[in-house]
């Protein structure tokens, strides 16, 4: 009883805390300063039709290095928790239904087109490397699924995980070296607006992002996956 | 009429949460909170964010609802497990 009127209290004060931010809302009518230094600098700068990535990539590049940091912290702690023992990866007990395994097998290919369209325009179209990895995730979440395929190759995923990691790094480097700073993209040509090569190493970067982020989700998935194969087959 | 369907779409998404909250079975809730997310990431591309909305319809409605069920499933196994040991 006493729990429950605490939890109310709580939910009050939360609600109490939130609201001037609520009622002030939508009375801002202009942009704020920085927003609109971004918004009237950005296309000119950086060459991106999307001003979104443009800015995330770009000047809020270092939040975005600390992103995929944080996300390969969750990924290697993972890992480290869900420890693969070895003695799996037998045949699984349970199949997919048809439906599943063909519309699985069927989708696949074009899931993984999409998730590589999204990062690959992402300075073009909305979306990014975050998202487009996410998709390609899902795609491989999928095909465990479906059945069709029972463990994925962990040398390729390591191996395009922590070159996407270090190749990041290098092109900030190289942003360092060939042009204003640190994570500055405007080392390469900056090509026409609104086409598929331009906006600098913004398409690069988050070319980078994706592959990283899809590597480090899927790892996540099949580590818990393994995981409970293995149990269901003990029990 | 795009603000009405944001205040529908938010009442969904209350009606959910709280249904998630008092279900029965944990993997019913499990897909409640995940139609959540999935309600959220309309209401963002209604509200002009759609790279915000990609992510959460592909993070919060699929891949955090996955990881859910295969962590419930895993918990299940080990219960299993524990009398025999």
């Amino acid at each position: 009883m006493i729990k429950r009127f605490l939890a109310i209290i709580a939910l009050l004060g939360a609600a109490a805390v939130l609201l001037p931010f609520v009622l002030k809302l939508p009375t801002e009518e202009a942009l704020p300063g920085l927003a609109s230094e971004y918004i009237e600098n950005a296309p000119g700068e950086l060459g991106a039709a999307n001003l979104v990535t443009g800015i995330i990539v770009t000047y809020r590049g270092l939040d975005t290095l600390g992103e995929v940091a944080v996300l390969f912290a969750a990924t290697a702690a993972v890992g480290l928790l869900l420890k693969r023992t070895g003695n799996e990866g037998g045949v699984s007990h349970w199949r997919a239904s048809e439906i599943l395994e063909s519309g699985g097998g069927f989708l696949f290919p074009l899931i993984i087109l999409y998730g590589v369209y999204i990062f690959l325009h992402g300075h073009l179209t909305p979306g990014g490397g975050f998202q487009g990895g996410v998709v390609i995730a899902t795609g491989f979440l999928l095909l465990l699924l479906s059945g069709s395929v029972n463990s994925f190759n962990h040398t390729v995923m390591s191996l395009v995980e922590s070159f996407s990691g270090f190749a990041y790094v290098a092109v900030a480097l190289a942003g360092l070296i060939w042009a204003a700073g640190f994570l500055d993209p405007r080392f390469l040509p900056q090509g026409d607006f609104g086409r598929l090569f331009s906006a600098g190493a913004i398409p690069v970067i988050y070319s980078l992002i994706g592959l990283k982020v899809g590597a480090e989700l899927i790892g996540i998935l099949d580590a818990m996956r393994c995981k409970v194969r293995r149990e269901g087959v003990t029990a | 009429m795009n603000i009405a369907i944001v205040i529908i779409l938010g009442v969904l998404m209350l009606a959910a949460a709280v249904t998630a909250l008092y279900l029965k079975s944990l993997s019913a809730a499990v897909i409640a909170a995940g139609a959540v997310s999935l309600l959220a990431s309309v209401i963002y591309l209604l509200l002009a964010a759609p790279d915000v909305a990609m992510t959460e319809a592909a993070i919060g409605s699929a891949l955090t609802t996955v990881v859910f069920l295969y962590a419930l499933s895993r918990m299940r196994g080990t219960k299993k497990e524990d009398p025999r040991d």
